[in-house]
């Protein structure tokens, strides 16, 4: 198995539901809790195992403004988790999921210079480097209801812009929707092979307008108008 | 080598649904509760308005839960100190409720229009109103008139449902979608799930916006409209429409007043009404017949077109001709409203083609029965594809109701309402045309003391009888809504309660409720101004203060708060008994009407009390005839009892699932003494799905009408035809023009304003304040909008949210900058005619170009809403409030009028022009500032640097 996110560019919103969907959940998860800075003061932050970036590309009036939600992407050849010089970094052979012992862990930060999708947060609190865990005490949870055995940022996504599954099944939905709408990787060419791939925008076929003659003279225009017989 | 990664502990959980209100979406919860402690909100799966998702508002309601900005004991302004200084003391409950019982009896039994009740995201409508009409006061209201109404008036004038929240899109259908002035909404999650839909079934999404972020940012095609200029790119697509002839004829002839005849009789009392038979029928002529008919029968052909004669000799039109004549003019032809819009005639003409194109030749057909009320059958429902949704950046312009109506104009043009793929109605909606509801405007009975008013406050004038005036013309209401300067102001003015108050303009109150409204911030306009007013002193009565008696409630320490004599804590959405009701702002989706509650799922730590039960033991004491036994005694022991038993007409009450005794019944049956138990088993809503017969055309379906006639929806089952042509407001029109035969202005200010903005048919018109103001002076218009993870909600203080974002700045076109020598950071200074505010500058492409903009209510005043006095919202976060006026500017021999809607009252917050220049060096920071709000007895909250949620264990570490 090889479990990764697939995120719907044509339709994320911008929105931060998933961000803070993953924030609640994992708070009090596995990995939780996850530290928040001057919470009330000047600058605050925290730990955020999911961040929405927001961006432009082209300019005015035909620009259009991305939103880019990134995570980790739980890639085949984690560089993050050969760096680790303690073993904490891991991939887990059973389901590609990359995580972090935090009782291995020392914080020294080599695997967030190797991670080049900013993905690991490293908890100031803990000393340990924390990411995304594809919500792991989730999906295997028989407790929870099968059908909400997801992430919590895909169970949330209001514009459904989020799709979990396996890779390696070829007829699973997420392999499906990526064949079908040419999804990809971020960065292919670092060579990390990422798990999860995003859909760009679809393109549309323009709509005719071919309709409607419009009729020579606007002011003798209604003269030209014909009562029809519609009956009531 | 892999960790053991263990699963939760699920023996310590529990799971209960219940409804949120971080915003006004009001969608189902599923809340996860470990130990008391909340652990994690997510969206109810079967949820009628949610399906699931929820949005980062409502998974942050757990920080709202914990916030530090929550009051905790009722509060008194300390004898001595000043309003506005923030020196409260402590009182129990009992204290506070005697107090302002002993104040309240005291005017109800002298003038009950001294109180004012005003209400701000409120969502139980429903009660406040019947609270304020028991109470016998007319100055009630809710915020609509500072944020919708302008669509709601626009839409239940014109087509009996409307946007904000009256329908909805058809996603499942739609394969065109229009979104205007639209960048988060109150429906949020159902418009995310719903372009996601449309999207992947090929619709196309166009978006109507000057700013590209939010919904603009999927959309298929961004128009940067310049602002307020809404109305004419409608008018201008109906141009496009008309001059082709792409309108669905048996649409306009079946459902619309297209075919009715308009006497033309300028100069006359007649002028501009309909030609209506002895019993008010309204008259069109019969093709077939040659003759005039009835317009509202049956077994008619009505002419769409035409100029005719009336047997007594009077000149008459129909609807439809007065409109062509009045849109095919080359005024709104695409080339001659570029310009002004902003927006390319080849880009305006083919919007329209490519709408008419999907309307009309990719037209769906269910196969589904229907019965129209007129008894015919039909064998299939047709749907013309093409949806619209609109809010904010129509309705905040002093232009937007005529806008919103414009826009309607297209829908009712393509035949593009409640069919399959169009804007839909949601229950208990259509409604007559307007509803039959006029606002109390009896001087007696509103006068009269301990009596409660006959009617509810607000309602919807059909005619100048209608205002809520008294014989010489002068507002009875404190925010003048219904009187000659905002006759359709159907949710009051808001906006001008404090303002008006201050200025005994039109007489002094006693006391002012404020629920849940930040007045003394981000809801007023001159935020430094109206913070000036609370505090000032009536030269005529020493020691008292021009609004004598403030009293604020509120769950959190709002910048309002500071400006109270009293303040009543309320609680959070988590720990109270709530309803959201069928009564009040429906969460019906168009294939189901729909109702939920809330239930107390998290226990007070604090001496807090809900509001609504506070309501209710008010009503009690105060011996509110709805809620006394006739012997005296309080009728209803509680507000879940007052739920349950209360009814408004026989079988219909707040709640309309499980009714009857045995809770068999829905809509309408005797109260269900196990109701609030029916709804927590069934996760805290009711939805009652509609059958296909009667999912669609329901302004004429009869099954639905039958229906909605018993539930109390609408009076009676009888056609709710469109209306293309509004006769109520040519009646006002008439008024200003001298021509009415009833009450008149006195005023020339009214009557010019009556008679140029009362039009029939939506006009276009500058915006009145732009109106007064240099545009060379000021060339920029200034906007703003609230974030998705903010939009609605008081969450611009919570610690997950305020970590998205805890800084606004002020957005500008990249280019347009660069032109002016200005750069990201820079600090500047924003002026408008009413004054001047230093901002942060922020470039972007997705701006229109002579536009800026501001995510609004990030900025703060220090010391409030449980933040340090640091916190970046008040030391670089700035509110733009301080540029608008709620006045227009002043004109010589006029008096001051509001800065609204000259039709519907509506706040006109985006009429706003600056102009922008670089600070000096060294002038950092936002301006203005403001003293730092002192921190409240009850206040015993720590703040620490680290915080370390987890509902598993205690979670703060100093």
């Amino acid at each position: 198995m090889r479990l990764g996110l697939v995120i719907d560019l044509d339709v994320c919103v911008g929105c931060h539901a998933c961000a803070v969907s993953c924030k609640e959940w994992n708070a009090s998860g596995t990995t939780g809790p996850l530290t928040d800075y001057q919470p009330y003061g000047a600058e605050p932050s925290g730990v955020w195992f999911n961040r929405i970036r927001h961006f432009e590309v082209g300019t005015y009036p035909n620009n259009k403004t991305v939103n880019f939600p990134m995570s980790c992407m739980h890639c085949e050849d984690a560089d993050c988790v050969t760096v680790c010089p303690t073993g904490a970094s891991y991939k887990r052979a059973e389901d590609g999921i990359v995580l972090v012992d935090q009782d291995k862990c020392m914080g020294c930060n080599y695997c967030s210079w190797a991670c080049p999708y900013g993905a690991r947060e490293l908890d100031r609190e803990s000393g340990t480097m924390k990411k995304c865990t594809l919500c792991v005490d989730r999906i295997y949870d028989q407790a929870i209801p099968e059908e909400e055995r997801q992430p919590s940022c895909v169970l949330t996504c209001p514009a459904h812009a989020r799709m979990f599954g396996d890779f390696d099944d070829p007829d699973s939905e997420v392999s499906k929707v990526v064949r079908e709408r040419e999804g990809y990787v971020l960065m292919p060419e670092l060579g990390y092979n990422p798990t999860n791939h995003y859909l760009p925008p679809r393109k549309h076929k323009p709509i005719p307008t071919d309709i409607g003659a419009d009729k020579a003279g606007l002011a003798g225009k209604l003269k030209q108008f014909v009562n029809r017989m519609v009956k009531r | 080598m892999n960790a053991r990664i263990p699963v939760e502990d699920h023996s310590k959980q529990e799971i209960k649904y219940s409804t949120c209100y971080m915003c006004a979406c009001r969608c189902g919860i599923k809340v996860t509760l470990q130990e008391g402690k909340v652990r994690y909100i997510q969206g109810n799966r079967n949820h009628p308005t949610n399906q699931g998702v929820l949005c980062a508002k409502g998974s942050a309601g757990i920080m709202k839960q914990y916030s530090k900005a929550k009051l905790s004991q009722p509060l008194i302004r300390k004898p001595g100190s000043e309003r506005g200084a923030g020196e409260f003391e402590a009182i129990e409950w009992e204290q506070a409720l005697d107090i302002l019982t002993n104040r309240l009896q005291e005017i109800r039994a002298t003038d009950p229009s001294k109180l004012a009740f005003f209400t701000g995201r409120d969502q139980m409508q429903a009660l406040t109103g019947l609270w304020a009409q028991q109470f016998g006061t007319p100055n009630w209201a809710a915020h609509g008139g500072f944020c919708s109404v302008n669509m709601a008036a626009a839409g239940l004038y014109t087509i009996g449902f409307s946007f904000w929240e009256f329908g909805a899109p058809d996603w499942d259908y739609a394969k065109y979608f229009i979104l205007w002035g639209v960048a988060e909404d109150h429906s949020s999650n159902p418009i995310k799930i719903g372009l996601e839909k449309l999207k992947r079934g090929g619709g196309k999404f166009v978006s109507v916006n000057p700013v590209r972020t939010g919904y603009s940012a999927i959309a298929d095609e961004w128009v940067p409209i310049r602002p307020g200029m809404d109305g004419l790119l409608a008018m201008s697509i109906v141009h496009v429409l008309l001059s082709r002839e792409l309108f669905d004829y048996e649409f306009l002839i079946n459902y619309t007043n297209a075919p009715w005849l308009v006497i033309q009789n300028p100069g006359h009392k007649d002028d501009g009404l309909f030609l209506r038979d002895g019993n008010g029928n309204p008259q069109v002529w019969d093709l077939e017949k040659e003759t005039f008919v009835n317009g509202a029968d049956v077994g008619i052909t009505p002419a769409l077109f035409g100029d005719f004669v009336a047997q007594d000799g009077r000149r008459l039109k129909t609807a439809f001709t007065l409109m062509a004549e009045r849109y095919l003019d080359e005024r709104y032809a695409p080339a001659n409203v570029a310009a002004e819009c902003g927006v390319p005639a080849e880009t305006i003409e083919r919007i329209a083609l490519e709408m008419a194109h999907v309307a009309f030749k990719e037209a769906i057909e269910l196969p589904i029965e229907w019965t129209d009320v007129w008894g015919r059958k039909h064998d299939k429902v047709i749907g013309r594809p093409v949806a619209m949704y609109a809010m904010r950046g129509i309705s905040a312009h002093s232009n937007g109701f005529h806008s919103c109506r414009a826009i309607h104009f297209i829908q009712m043009l393509l035949g593009a309402l409640d069919g399959p793929g169009n804007f839909r109605a949601r229950a208990p909606y259509p409604k007559p045309i307007p509803p039959h509801q006029l606002p109390e405007n009896n001087l007696d009975i509103i006068n009269a003391p301990n009596t409660a008013l006959s009617r509810p406050p607000l309602g919807f004038p059909t005619r100048p009888e209608d205002l809520v005036i008294d014989e010489h013309g002068n507002p009875l209401r404190i925010d003048k809504a219904f009187s000659w300067e905002a006759p359709l102001s159907s949710h009051g003015l808001m906006h001008m309660v404090i303002t008006n108050a201050v200025n005994h303009d039109p007489y002094a109150l006693d006391t002012l409720i404020l629920f849940m409204a930040n007045m003394a911030w981000n809801s007023s306009m001159n935020t430094k101004n109206i913070q000036d007013m609370l505090r000032e002193k009536d030269p005529e009565e020493p020691g008292q203060y021009k609004i004598p008696f403030l009293v604020v409630v509120d769950a959190f320490h709002s910048e309002m708060v500071n400006f109270a004599d009293l303040v009543l804590p309320d609680t959070t959405y988590l720990e109270r008994h709530d309803c959201i009701s069928l009564l009040d702002r429906p969460i019906s989706e168009p294939d189901a009407a729909a109702d939920a509650i809330r239930y107390p799922l998290v226990t007070p730590d604090r001496n807090v009390r809900p509001w609504q039960e506070v309501m209710v033991e008010l009503a009690s004491r105060l011996k509110f005839p709805a809620f006394t036994k006739p012997d005296g005694s309080r009728r209803f022991k509680d507000y879940p009892d007052f739920i349950v038993n209360y009814e408004r007409s026989p079988g219909v009450g707040f709640l309309s699932g499980w009714r009857g005794k045995d809770g068999d019944k829905f809509l309408k049956g005797e109260p269900n003494p196990n109701q609030w138990q029916k709804y927590i088993e069934n996760q805290s809503f009711f939805a009652h799905h509609w059958p296909d017969n009667q999912k669609y055309m329901r302004f004429v379906n009869r099954d639905y009408l039958e229906v909605a006639a018993d539930a109390g929806f609408v009076g009676k089952v009888e056609p709710i035809i469109m209306q293309f042509y509004s006769e109520p407001l040519q009646k006002f029109r008439l008024a200003g023009q001298g021509l009415y035969d009833g009450p008149q202005p006195k005023d020339p200010a009214d009557r010019e304003r009556l008679a140029r903005y009362f039009d029939p048919l939506p006009l276009w018109y500058e915006p009145l304040e732009q109106q007064r103001v240099d545009a060379g002076e000021y060339p920029f218009f200034a906007l703003t909008q609230r974030p998705m993870f903010m939009y609605h909600s008081w969450d611009s203080q919570n610690v997950w949210l305020r970590q998205i974002m805890a800084q606004n700045f002020l957005y500008m076109n990249a280019r347009k900058a660069a032109d002016m020598g200005l750069k990201d950071y820079d600090w500047v200074w924003v002026e408008s005619h009413n004054g001047r505010i230093r901002c942060q500058l922020k470039t972007m492409e997705g701006t229109q170009e002579d536009t800026v903009w501001t995510w609004n209510a990030i900025g703060k005043q220090k010391g409030t809403w449980g933040l340090k006095e640091d916190a970046s919202e008040a030391t670089k976060g700035f509110l733009l409030n301080h540029l608008i006026s709620e006045l227009l500017p002043e004109k010589q021999g006029e008096r001051r009028l509001t800065n609204s809607d000259p039709v519907s009252g509506q706040a006109a917050w985006f009429d706003l022009r600056v102009k922008i220049y670089k600070a000096q060096a060294g002038e950092t920071g936002s301006w203005p500032q403001f003293d730092r709000v002192k921190k409240l007895p009850s206040d015993h909250y720590s703040r620490p640097d680290v915080l370390r949620y987890d509902a598993r264990r205690e979670h703060e570490k100093d």
